[in-house]
């Protein structure tokens, strides 16, 4: 069952959102959209895009989520901004932290790049297709969609498991073939951990669908790679979280690349978004030894949820608060 | 064999120069980036779509933008940089565009290594990732 007082912590950042944004939560038609838009200075919608990025960025590191998936649903429902116009900030958005993340993972040789070569290469070029058929199809049929999969992530969130040293009993073919392997130290128990991977023609195939998805929606896929390279594929847990940060920069800049050349991109979105949720997650790690994550992550799932609702309502067209 | 166990905790070759060269193409991107964004608010430039007007279209689907403000998609956007909106486009175009260059530049390691299938492997990224840059991908829109 679930407490009052978790109810309580999942409604009221929603609640919060919606005294901010009067105009942009009631906001359902284009016209009403830009009407709402238009009632503020640009400055205005600069500095609250900039402030309620730098929370997401924040809540993103004391959840354990990727910065992307907070960014579409919540701004999308919340803001005036149309999804085709959030979508290519949201991509950005993501690539940008990835890019942060990516260089010092590679050195530390947590991220693999022998594990993130072949996993990009179809998981990009299924973005790419993502992407196309996310901007030919009705806003709409998007929203619905976009709405079921915040709701699908949030059962994810709430059910998955985590594995810290998978069990691969031994490399499969593919993989030694490839030669996906490798070592990294553990400091938490001061031991050196040898890891090879298993299953890759799944974990490959799964990376079809994480690609379209990534692209269709502009979402980070880091929500879905960690569990299909550590609990799929067998990877530490380490190991995988690392490697799907970096991963995201290669997915990422397929899909923005079609968002940009399509004209998705209004660097007024873009630069205080990226900034906020740059200086968010900067801070976010800085509070990590203070926060207590497990509410932190609750509120989050919250937040997904209403905002995972609030889409599929909007694609369906029934006012939802 | 303490010295194996080093080598093999130590990223690899194509794996630090892939991050050399990522972090130094994102921390100019993202340099350029704020600058230009600074020029954009700031008004010294003139942008395309003056800043009190941009909330007019940001609520319309991106073909309807497209169709009421005259802008090109693609990359004629490189032909508008004397706006102040569009010079904001060569540091997300940095940005986006680093990973190319990084699989780009791993492909003679990977070569020297004799490792073939990865070579191919980078290769067939780094096309991917241009063609997708090159806009030639259209959707048609909504």
């Amino acid at each position: 069952m679930i407490s009052k007082a978790k109810l309580l912590i999942w409604l009221f950042p929603v609640f919060a959102l919606g005294g901010i944004f009067p105009g942009g939560i009631h906001a359902t038609e284009a016209a009403t959209t830009v009407a709402a838009g238009a009632s503020y200075a640009w400055w205005v919608w600069a500095l609250i895009l900039f402030i309620v990025t730098l929370i997401m960025g924040v809540l993103a590191v004391l959840g354990g989520v990727g910065g992307g998936v907070l960014f579409v649903p919540i701004i999308s429902g919340f803001f005036p901004f149309h999804l085709d116009f959030v979508r290519g900030t949201g991509l950005l958005v993501a690539l940008a932290g990835a890019l942060a993340a990516g260089p010092g993972l590679l050195k530390a040789n947590l991220a693999s790049l022998r594990l993130a070569i072949p996993v990009a290469l179809i998981a990009s070029t299924c973005a790419i297709m993502g992407a196309m058929i996310g901007l030919a199809l009705p806003t709409n049929i998007v929203q619905i969609c976009l709405g079921a999969t915040i709701i699908g992530i949030c059962i994810l969130m709430l059910t998955s498991k985590k594995s810290e040293i998978p069990d691969v009993p031994a490399a499969d073919r593919l993989s030694s073939a490839l030669a996906i392997y490798g070592v990294y130290h553990e400091a938490s128990s001061g031991k050196t951990i040898d890891w090879k991977i298993h299953r890759t023609v799944l974990g490959l195939g799964l990376f079809i669908i994480i690609g379209i998805m990534a692209g269709m929606f502009g979402l980070g896929a880091g929500w879905a790679n960690v569990p299909v390279l550590n609990l799929v594929m067998g990877a530490p847990l380490k190991i995988s979280v690392a490697t799907s940060k970096f991963l995201l920069s290669i997915t990422d800049t397929s899909a923005a690349w079609i968002y940009m050349n399509q004209g998705c991109v209004l660097p007024l979105m873009v630069v205080p978004s990226l900034v906020g949720i740059m200086l968010g997650s900067f801070i976010g790690v800085r509070l990590l030894k203070i926060a207590k994550p497990t509410f932190i992550r609750w509120m989050v799932i919250g937040i997904l949820a209403f905002a995972g609702i609030k889409a599929l309502t909007k694609g369906l067209g029934i006012e939802f608060m | 064999m303490a010295q194996e166990s080093q080598i093999q905790l130590e990223a690899s070759e194509e794996q630090v120069v892939y991050a050399k060269i990522l972090e130094k193409g994102m921390l100019v991107g993202l340099g350029i980036l704020f600058v230009t964004f600074a020029i954009y608010a700031f008004g010294i430039m003139k942008p395309y779509i003056p800043l009190n007007e941009i909330s007019r279209y940001w609520g319309t689907n991106v073909t309807e933008y497209l169709h009421n403000t005259g802008i090109e998609p693609g990359w004629a956007w490189v032909t508008m940089l004397k706006y102040g909106d569009f010079i904001n486009f060569i540091g997300i175009a940095i940005l986006a565009g680093v990973t190319v260059l990084c699989y780009l530049v791993i492909i003679p390691t990977l070569l020297r290594k004799k490792d073939l299938v990865y070579a191919v492997l980078a290769l067939l990224e780094a096309v991917i990732l241009a063609v997708a840059a090159s806009g030639i991908l259209g959707t048609g829109g909504h």
